[in-house]
């Protein structure tokens, strides 16, 4: 399985399970026996070319552990992963001109120089024909809006910036897959808008395959076809966001302050009204997100109260896969 | 969609771009470029100093003299500032792993070692270099060598093989980093060690030290076995002078080992091999 | 309304060194690994220095071959504590301008960091010290006097090796307050005071200029001098004077680390550091 067929799945995972051992490190006296962690516990699942997956899961659910099984950077202690139909341990370094990965956390720029060079370096680093090279950069450039941060060092850039130079660096060699790891974290309302807003453009037009993890629901929504939870290494949710919200119950809240104190707001069709605060100023109201939207709410608030301000909390992943384990799922 | 197969933009295009990043990086922090430039020149100089001042203090140590001294060190030096400049920031990598910035090198199409070989090259160390160089310039100025085939055949030998010793040295001690993350000092001992160990006469040296710096970790082929070669000096049983002429099979065994240590090193890192 | 505390004025610092001592204490690995290279280069340096004894005839510049291998395994022992390499942890905290939490604390910042220094200098003797003493007495033999006196006026002036080697480093850790980027000086700091020190060859070996340079420096009295007593090669009243000039030197530096905190604060202060 080894000879990359231009039909393999873009991820194609079977079985696969990782564990780490713990050691007490070798300072303390009277050491406990090795723990075994369970970071990946047969884990199965496939995406398609050209699908847009959400892998979402709480803080150490493993998520993180299978994308450096991905994209080879871990070995799996058990089952079978493949990468664009690559072993991504063995065959790296044919896999990396095939792929895109942005870690949010850390960076793959070079912090020291104008951003220019690092585009020209990774360039080259990927072995691009200039005139493609050129032209692509460009292309992403001016899609992302990055034309005036080209003469900065990476390390003046904002962070909303760099994650824009970031996910250039990785679409540079267009990759067939990209996957981003935690993307959008600690960017800015408007940053993550035109982020998604790109991402789903760049997609339309060259059909990348785009594995994300995320703690936004927001990104879920606009982003991704399909979900995938993990909860504890394990596969507990593999469908649609919608399917999701169904099957978890859980909702998004509208927070409203109002400029008149209200006792009563009217009620809306699938709309739930949590209570209110400072005595009917602020309003919570839990909706479904199958049945209406915060936008389709808020109008319909505002037609009988004059809203001042408004806020929305998302449903926690937490929360979510702490539903889905209470539903039996 | 791109093609996947890599357009023929040559082999070494991304080794030359990030080593040329890599300089213009440098040049952007001008005062401390320069003092550190001083600052590694005067190593050079102290380094030679060390072994001078005993040698001068004797006359004759172990069958060198002080002119003499000039060659052992100069050669010996420059292997080590050469081997230094190719692999000696390898000892980075625990710092790459603690901040979780290793996993970069991986999502690049080059092999890993070969990337961290010119992640960072620094300019500074083509100081010590030249140190290094002036000492063994004058030392063939001072000595009386007879240049012949022989002789530039062995100090060419002593220098491509003796740096590939000392970068070989390097890259067995960033393979045992991946096991000792805090244990870096362990490594000190042969490869800093083994620049300190070559730079002395080995005539004097206890069975044990032959037989570690000379055949274990084989610095006395870098500066003793050349000199004594060159100078057509006697040399004690256990380092006979024809020695000299196994010095690439010296750097062949220590090629083996780094690529070995390497390898269970980043195998250990990836969590393989059980 | 002050709060009265019954804690005497020298209780910080006694933490501060137990604190430095328990740190030092947790790296196990590190110092295995740094006896082992201590090791190393000891035995490298004894050959080559008992060579060069015998070489002249058995002894050299007034050192034996016992006396020349107190010398190498004492120096080597030392080596930990008197910690040459330049560290950058004070320097990194004046770049980062952390340095300016340093100040609001009620404690002497030079202090402080001294304390800590000479609690982890003391651990060292434990792991590297004592060994490498030992290990040179079991393989190329080493010459210790036989009398308790060497050894308590030894340490005494280790205990001023140590605290001239911290202040020293100190004051070239400030030099952070006006350059940027401080290795190349501590690299540069390194070479000059291991050198001078006498790490790698015994200071009385030295050339007639080039002890005179050394004498214009501190670094003998960090490491050379607290050798030569414990060690015995010198004697009573000589060493009495050697402690003496440790004595000032540690004046000395630490009232040019004093100016150079003064100074530097005050820079911080303009800058808005």
């Amino acid at each position: 399985m080894s000879e990359p067929e231009p039909d393999a799945p873009a991820i194609d995972i079977a079985g696969l399970t990782r564990t780490f051992g713990v050691r007490r490190p070798l300072r303390r006296r009277g050491a406990e026996p090795a723990r075994q962690v369970v970071a990946v516990d047969d884990l199965t699942f496939r995406v398609e070319r050209g699908e847009s997956v959400g892998y979402i899961g709480a803080n150490g659910a493993g998520k993180s552990t299978t994308i450096k099984m991905i994209t080879g950077i871990l070995v799996p202690t058990s089952g079978i992963v493949r990468t664009v139909g690559l072993d991504p341990v063995r065959q790296r370094r044919r896999l990396a001109y095939r792929i895109g990965v942005v870690f949010g956390q850390r960076t793959q720029l070079w912090w020291d120089l104008p951003l220019r060079e690092s585009f020209e370096i990774l360039a080259a680093i990927h072995r691009l024909d200039p005139a493609v090279a050129t032209r692509r950069t460009s292309e992403l450039v001016e899609r992302l809006e990055m034309a005036s941060t080209l003469h900065t060092p990476v390390r003046q850039l904002s962070l909303g910036q760099r994650m824009r130079a970031e996910i250039a660096a990785a679409l540079l060699h267009s990759p067939e897959l990209l996957i981003l790891d935690e993307p959008t974290i600690g960017l800015d309302v408007l940053s993550k808008l035109r982020l998604r807003e790109f991402l789903i453009a760049e997609r339309a037009e060259h059909g990348t395959t785009l594995l994300l993890t995320t703690h936004d629901m927001g990104d879920i929504e606009r982003l991704c076809d399909r979900i995938l939870m993990v909860d504890h290494g394990a596969l507990v949710y593999d469908g649609s966001l919608p399917g999701l919200v169904r099957t978890v119950g859980a909702r998004r809240v509208l927070v409203v302050d109002l400029a008149t104190p209200a006792g009563t707001l009217p009620t809306f069709p699938g709309v739930e009204h949590l209570g209110s605060q400072g005595g009917g100023i602020r309003h919570r109201l839990a909706f479904d997100a199958e049945t209406t939207t915060a936008a389709a709410l808020l109008t319909a608030v505002a037609e009988h109260v004059t809203v001042l301000d408004l806020a929305i909390e998302e449903p926690a992943i937490e929360d979510v896969v702490r539903r889905i384990y209470q539903a039996g799922g | 969609m791109a093609d996947s197969v890599p357009a023929a933009a040559g082999r070494l295009a991304p080794y030359v771009a990030v080593v040329r990043a890599r300089i213009r990086a440098q040049r952007s922090y001008r005062t401390s470029f320069r003092i550190d430039l001083l600052g590694s020149a005067a190593i050079g100089v102290i380094e030679f100093g060390e072994v001078w001042i005993v040698v001068h203090s004797v006359g004759t140590l172990g069958g060198l003299n002080v002119r003499a001294i000039l060659l052992l060190f100069g050669l010996s030096n420059l292997a080590f500032a050469s081997g230094n400049l190719i692999a000696g920031h390898l000892d980075q990598i625990p710092t790459y792993i603690r901040a979780g910035t290793l996993d970069t090198f991986y999502l690049r199409p080059q092999p890993l070692l070969a990337q961290l070989l010119i992640s960072d090259f620094q300019l500074r160390r083509l100081a010590r270099m030249t140190a290094a160089t002036t000492v063994l310039v004058v030392g063939f100025g001072l000595n009386d060598i007879v240049w012949d085939v022989r002789t530039v055949a062995v100090i060419t030998m002593a220098v491509t093989f003796g740096t590939a010793i000392f970068a070989g040295l390097f890259v067995c001690a960033a393979g045992l980093q991946f096991y000792l993350i805090n244990g870096a000092e362990l490594t000190n001992a042969f490869t800093y060690g083994g620049a300190y160990a070559a730079g002395q006469p080995a005539s004097v040296f206890t069975r044990p030290l032959t037989l570690f710096f000379g055949y274990l970790v084989p610095v006395v082929f870098t500066g003793y076995l050349p000199t004594v070669a060159i100078l057509r000096l006697d040399s004690p049983p256990g380092l006979p002078s024809w020695l000299v002429w196994c010095t690439p099979l010296a750097a062949l065994w220590v090629w083996a080992v780094a690529l070995l240590l390497w390898r269970l090193g980043v195998r250990h890192y990836q969590g393989g091999g059980g | 309304m002050s709060i009265a505390t019954a804690a005497p004025i020298w209780a910080p610092y006694w933490r501060f060194a137990r604190a430095g001592f328990r740190r030092e204490s947790r790296y196990r690995l590190a110092a295995a690994a740094g006896l082992l290279t201590n090791v190393v280069f000891g035995f490298v340096k004894a050959a080559v220095l008992m060579a060069a004894v015998e070489a002249a005839g058995g002894t050299l510049a007034g050192y034996t071959a016992g006396g020349i291998g107190a010398y190498v395994w004492l120096s080597q022992g030392m080596y930990g504590a008197i910690q040459l390499t330049g560290d950058a942890e004070i320097g990194d905290r004046v770049r980062t301008g952390d340095v300016a939490v340093d100040f609001t604390r009620p404690v002497d910042v030079q202090g402080a960091h001294l304390a800590t220094d000479l609690g982890r200098a003391a651990f060292t003797f434990i792991p590297r010290g004592i060994p490498s003493v030992l290990i040179g007495a079991l393989t190329t033999g080493l010459a210790l006097p036989m009398v308790p006196l060497p050894y308590l006026l030894g340490a005494v002036s280790l205990f001023l090796g140590v605290t001239l080697s911290f202040l020293c480093r100190f004051a070239v850790n400030l030099l952070g307050f006006w350059i940027i980027e401080t290795r190349g000086v501590r690299t540069l700091y390194m070479v000059i005071s291991s050198f001078l020190c006498g790490l790698f060859v015994p200071v009385p070996l030295f050339p007639p200029w080039l002890a005179a340079i050394a004498a214009a420096t501190p670094f003998p009295s960090m490491m050379q001098a607290p050798i030569d007593v414990v060690s015995g090669r010198v004697s009573a009243l000589d060493a009495l004077g050697v402690v003496g000039l440790q004595c000032f030197w540690v004046f000395v530096i630490a009232a040019i680390g004093r100016v150079l905190i003064v100074t530097g604060r005050r820079k911080l202060e303009v800058q808005g550091g």
